[in-house]
C-alpha cells in the first residue's frame, strides 16, 4: 500500500511554511538563505509527488534542474554575504539599510 | 513498512526543520537542515525517484550545506539579540504569513483530494539520463553555462581589491 500523494504534499506544505517563517523572522543573512533552501526543497518534494500522481518522469528532470539552479543561487548568495560582511562587519539584514529611503 | 518509514521521516524532518530556522547557533541551523534534507531524500526514494534521492544527498547535504558551513565558520558572526525589537509587528506578521501559507496549501490539498496514483515509473539514473540527453538536452547544456556563470560571479564577488 503506497503512501497517498496528499500526505507527501502536506509534508511539503509544512516544510514550506517553516522555511517561510524562517525567512520572515530571522535577521541573520545565513538563516534567511537556509530558509530559502528549505522552501526550495519543499517545492521539489511536492513536484516529485505530483509527478508520481501523473506517472510522469518529466517532473523529476525538472527537480534536477531546480537543484542545479539552487546550487548556483547558494554560491552567489553566500559570496554576496561574504562581501557584505567584509564591507559592514555584520550580516544582520536590519543593518543593511544603505539603500533604504 | 513504507508508511512507517514515511511517518518517521515526517516527524524527524519537521522537528529538525523547526530547529534549523529557530536555533540561535548558525552551526546547529546548518547541521539540523542536513537532517531535514536527508528526510526529503528518503521521501524521494519512497516516491520511486531513486536518482533524485541520491542527487539530494550528494548535491544538497554533500555540497551545498558544506558550502554553508564554510561560510558560517568564515564569518563567525553570531546573531546578536538586540536590546529592543526594531519593528515589533514584524514577528507577528511573519508568523501570520507563514501560517497563512500553511493553511492555504493544506486547504487546496484537502479540497482537491486524492485520486489513486498512476502506476509507478522507475526514476532511476538510466531513465532520467535518457530524458536529460533527449528532450531536455538544451536545458541540460544551459545549466552548465549557468553553473559556470555562478562560479565566476562568486569568485568576482569575494575577490579582494588590491
Amino acid at each position: 500500500m503506497p503512501v497517498p500523494t496528499t500526505y507527501f504534499v502536506l509534508f511539503a506544505v509544512a516544510l514550506f511554511a517553516i522555511g517561510a517563517a524562517g525567512v520572515l523572522l530571522r535577521r541573520s543573512g545565513i538563516s534567511i538563505l537556509l530558509g530559502i533552501e528549505l522552501m526550495l526543497n519543499a517545492a521539489n518534494l511536492a513536484l516529485v509527488a505530483f509527478g508520481r500522481q501523473r506517472g510522469s518522469l518529466d517532473t523529476q528532470v525538472f527537480v534536477f534542474f531546480v537543484m542545479a539552479v539552487a546550487a548556483a543561487e547558494v554560491a552567489v548568495g553566500l559570496a554576496l554575504l561574504v562581501a557584505i560582511f567584509r564591507a559592514r562587519q555584520s550580516i544582520d539584514v536590519d543593518r543593511l539599510n544603505v539603500l533604504r529611503w | 513498512m513504507v508508511t512507517a518509514v514515511f511517518y518517521v521521516t515526517v516527524v524527524v524532518g519537521v522537528v529538525s526543520a523547526v530547529i534549523a530556522v529557530s536555533h540561535r547557533n548558525p552551526v546547529v541551523n546548518v547541521l539540523s537542515l542536513v537532517v531535514t534534507l536527508f528526510c526529503i531524500a528518503a521521501n524521494f526514494a519512497l516516491l520511486g525517484a531513486e536518482f533524485l534521492a541520491a542527487a539530494q544527498v550528494l548535491i544538497y547535504a554533500g555540497a551545498i550545506l558544506v558550502l554553508f558551513l564554510f561560510v558560517v565558520m568564515l564569518l563567525n558572526a553570531p546573531e546578536v539579540p538586540q536590546a529592543h525589537e526594531p519593528r515589533p509587528f514584524q514577528r507577528g506578521a511573519g508568523v501570520l504569513l507563514a501560517a497563512l501559507a500553511a493553511a492555504g496549501g493544506t486547504l487546496i490539498v484537502i479540497r482537491f483530494g486524492a485520486a489513486a496514483p498512476a502506476p509507478a515509473v522507475a526514476g532511476d539514473a538510466h531513465a532520467i539520463g535518457r530524458l536529460l540527453v533527449g528532450p531536455y538536452l538544451f536545458a541540460f547544456e544551459l545549466v552548465s553555462v549557468l553553473l559556470l556563470v555562478a562560479l565566476v560571479g562568486a569568485l568576482v564577488l569575494v575577490k579582494r581589491k588590491h
